[in-house]
């Protein structure tokens, strides 16, 4: 795992908005998905696509979307099984005795679900993880918390480079996996990747107080966004929520 | 039978994604979340100033590169470590509960794994739940077993064995409070610790082997066992020897800021008692009777037949008028919760 | 203020593991020298230098005794934020020193923690990045850097604190032969005291006048590098080795007659 995250290196104007202005946006966006009632079918369509217009704008790869959306797929398993275990009414479809509720589940569960994921994916592929601490900062996030944080992004990939070479010093040695036996050693190498991390962190610590760190972390942002970026970071959140406000009135 | 997988693919990790509980659990969660967060940031504040954000931050690297560590379970899936009890027997329940926290924010937020508005459940069920359960079992198992400081390899493993179905029994209980869709709730409860049961061994034996490792070669480092550790013998250069005690680990107190701690507290009740409203269909059905979606909510009561109309009109009406009360209900504790807390805080200056 | 540049007295030492790994350690270093550490893995050098600018020791709540002084002034937890920055401590590893986001934010994390702020700071950035060569770089995360770039911007994020004793952890250890010489050039182009950690006999020769040999937690020996060098007795029995070929009474050093 690099300590890039998902970010796609290009410049766009997704790009450029301040990410404390993209978080609250994708706070908002996702907040009024959730809150769309799922048989309202028009309003996840319009969603969609915002969220495509928003994906070509930020001049995203459709493979980089599309590979991390499979980080859902343990739900789109459980929505799956949902018509057949729900209670309920039951509707027959093709032969299949579906719980009515079930079918609705599904589809709650898969469409907030994805569009959920591909919004985090717009926010994690347009935003540098430093901007994003920044962002976080701004939205007055606990500095210790976004201390935390910096130090985590930051030995990221450190860490588990430690860890991949463990696992091709093992491997050189004739360990292929498969046997319970070498649990003990994979296990011991996580131990051992845990003192070392344990002692780069003291290490960096005496590294920080030796350049006269005494509890305080130096601010990471600069400057506040603008109204404007405001408005225009917000566009497609704010339009969510006419959009969901406008289905939850139709369903009345 | 471990497998470490470097293609992202391979390691899809359960979290739980946004939409998959209703608005006003999610909101309830996140303000429990919040609440522990806060707390933990209180209890952890005077470790953190002695041994450094870094060490936190580090440990939160640990925790993800390990997650990415998969066993098989059964049936063609794998699982891996949650690390929650890991992590609290390393480095204490307090710290572990940011650590756990900051993990799952870096995965939301840099990874787009597990929604931003579940991240408050998610921390709850993997940051919160695992790691007090974890920790406060083994510390209770401590005192039971001989006091040297390899006990907390057998201590920590119930701990870790313990805690993952307990998150699986409350990810039953927030679907039963929360999910979208009725399903029997024994099969669920009954499938969830079934097979996170089995999740739970990987978790117990990996914590074991870790924690083993770990107390061979830096006994001092596992914050669990610290209080079981013997004393140090020094040799000076004319080569008298001496006994001293080695460093004492802080204790961890809460310090002083009342205001903070009255918050969190305030949020972690807000949160429960928000929870336990949304769960309380009598509760909101007045709410919405109020609000006057008692029509609505009785048709969806007896509607029957055909799936457009049940689909479009009743549970349309149901969710409205249940996610407006939830919302409204959640709100509502938030007000009453924070002013409780500034006039806690007013007293606290008052009597100070 | 007047007195040696370091000033160490009967240091003792032990870890909070049990581990002792300092047993009595007295040496001087005047203002301007140029000292190399040497000694074989385990004798405690690193152990030493956290010591010098009170991160380890009982000043910094460990378990140990002994009196230590930096440019004359005593090692008390009064001064400790005053010794911090004349002493500037150069880690083995750049990444336990670069902890910060991007090299920029890295280099300011000293100066604004003495106070600096605004256009000041940025001032100290940019001339501790072109002392070692890495202005170009302010804006990149520490990963995207090559490994001896990362030591010089590790050795950037001391001088941006204006140290006047520049302590060096195998500075050497881990460059491919031109980041190696680059290094060296920088380190005997700046104007401050030199304590320098090294297993690179050359290198010490190069640069250092004077050496200090260590072993078993204490000083075995203290004189001019190309003397200790040539002992092989003295060499062979603290496990020091010079590299196949090198003879240190054939090449230039850095005395100046």
């Amino acid at each position: 795992m690099s300590g890039d995250g998902l970010l796609v290196a290009v410049d766009s104007p997704v790009h450029r908005v301040p990410a404390q202005v993209k978080l609250v946006a994708l706070f908002v966006f996702v907040l009024a998905v959730v809150s769309t009632p799922a048989a309202i079918f028009w309003a996840f369509g319009l969603y969609a696509v915002m969220l495509v217009a928003a994906v070509v704008v930020a001049k995203l790869p459709a493979t980089v979307v599309s590979r991390r959306l499979a980080v859902e797929t343990p739900f789109i398993v459980f929505a799956l099984l949902l018509p057949f275990v729900a209670t309920g009414p039951q509707v027959d479809v093709l032969g299949l005795h579906l719980s009515q509720s079930g079918v609705l589940g599904a589809w709650n569960v898969l469409a907030k679900g994805t569009l959920g994921v591909i919004a985090a994916i717009l926010l994690s592929a347009t935003t540098a993880p430093r901007e994003l601490l920044a962002g976080l900062e701004r939205l007055r996030l606990p500095a210790t918390l976004v201390a935390i944080l910096s130090f985590m992004v930051r030995y990221l990939s450190v860490v588990s480079d430690d860890l991949h070479r463990m696992r091709v010093a093992r491997e050189s040695r004739g360990y292929t996996g498969g046997r319970v036996g070498h649990l003990k050693a994979v296990a011991g190498g996580v131990g051992a990747l845990f003192v070392r991390s344990f002692e780069r962190g003291e290490r960096v610590h005496l590294a920080m107080r030796s350049r006269g760190y005494t509890g305080r972390m130096p601010l990471l942002s600069v400057s506040g966004a603008t109204r404007t970026q405001w408005l225009e970071g917000l566009t497609i959140s704010l339009t969510a929520v006419a959009i969901a406000v406008a289905a939850r009135v139709v369903s009345l | 039978m471990l497998r470490f997988g470097r293609n992202k693919n391979k390691n899809v990790q359960v979290h739980v994604p946004d939409g998959f509980f209703n608005a006003p659990t999610s909101v309830a969660t996140g303000l429990i979340a919040a609440g522990a967060v806060g707390f933990s940031l209180q209890r952890a504040n005077r470790e953190l100033r002695e041994t450094g954000p870094a060490l936190a931050g580090l440990t939160a690297a640990f925790v993800f590169a390990v997650q990415m560590v998969n066993f098989p379970v059964g049936a063609g899936t794998s699982g891996h470590l949650l690390g929650g009890a890991l992590a609290a027997a390393l480095v204490g329940p307090w710290t572990a509960v940011l650590v756990m926290s900051t993990v799952l924010l870096v995965q939301g937020l840099l990874f787009a794994d597990g929604g931003l508005t579940a991240l408050g459940t998610n921390i709850t069920l993997m940051g919160l739940i695992t790691v007090l359960v974890g920790y406060f079992l083994t510390r209770a198992l401590l005192k039971v077993l001989p006091r040297r400081v390899g006990s907390v390899v057998p201590a920590a493993t119930v701990g870790a064995l313990v805690s993952v179905p307990v998150a699986a029994l409350a990810f039953t209980g927030l679907y039963s409070i929360g999910g979208a869709v009725d399903i029997p709730l024994g099969k669920l409860a009954t499938a969830m610790v079934g097979w996170h049961v089995l999740v739970g061994i990987g978790e117990a034996v990996i914590t074991a082997a870790v924690l083993s490792a770990v107390v061979a070669t830096r006994p001092d480092l596992v914050y669990a066992a610290r209080h079981l550790q013997q004393d140090l013998v020094l040799v000076d250069a004319d080569g008298n020897t001496s006994t001293v005690s080695p460093d004492r680990p802080i204790a961890a107190k809460p310090a002083g800021r009342s205001l903070g701690v009255g918050i969190a507290v305030t949020l972690l009740v807000a949160g429960g008692l928000s929870l336990f409203a949304s769960a309380h269909p009598d509760g909101l059905e007045f709410v919405g009777a109020k609000l006057g979606f008692e029509g609505a909510a009785k048709n969806s009561a007896v509607a029957g037949s055909p799936l457009a109309d049940y689909g479009v009109h009743g549970i349309g009406n149901a969710q409205v008028s249940g996610a407006l009360a939830g919302i409204i209900g959640v709100l509502v504790t938030i007000v009453v919760g924070l002013a409780i807390a500034k006039l806690a805080s007013l007293r606290a200056n008052k009597a100070s | 203020m007047s007195g040696p540049a370091i000033q160490v007295e009967r240091l003792v030492f032990a870890y909070p593991d049990g581990r002792q790994a300092l047993f009595g350690v007295d040496f001087t270093v005047e203002r301007g020298e140029r000292v190399a550490l040497l000694g074989p893995n385990g004798a405690g050098k690193t152990t030493l230098v956290l010591h010098l600018n009170g991160i380890l020791g009982s000043v910094a709540g460990g378990t140990g005794s002994g009196r230590i002084q930096i440019g004359g002034t005593g090692l008390h937890r009064e001064h400790l934020t005053e010794i911090r920055r004349k002493v500037g401590l150069v880690f083995q590893d750049p990444d336990d020193q670069l902890f910060m986001p991007t090299v920029r934010d890295d280099v300011a994390f000293g100066p604004a923690n003495l106070g600096l702020r605004g256009s000041e700071l940025d001032d100290r950035v940019h001339e501790a990045l072109v002392q070692v060569g890495m202005q170009d770089h302010a804006d990149l995360a520490p990963h995207h850097l090559s490994f001896g770039q990362r030591r010089r911007v590790a050795v950037a994020t001391v001088l941006a604190m204006r140290p006047e004793v520049l302590v060096l952890d195998e500075p050497s250890s881990n460059l491919d032969p031109a980041a190696r010489r680059e290094l060296a050039d920088i380190l005997a182009g700046l104007d401050v005291t030199l304590l320098m950690i090294t297993h690179d006999l050359p290198y010490a020769l190069q640069l250092c006048e004077r050496s200090l040999l260590m072993d078993s937690g204490r000083i075995v020996a203290d004189g001019k590098t190309r003397d200790l060098l040539g002992d092989a007795d003295l060499m062979a029995a603290h496990r020091l080795e010079l590299p196949y070929g090198f003879d240190p009474l054939s090449v230039p050093g850095p005395e100046r007659s």
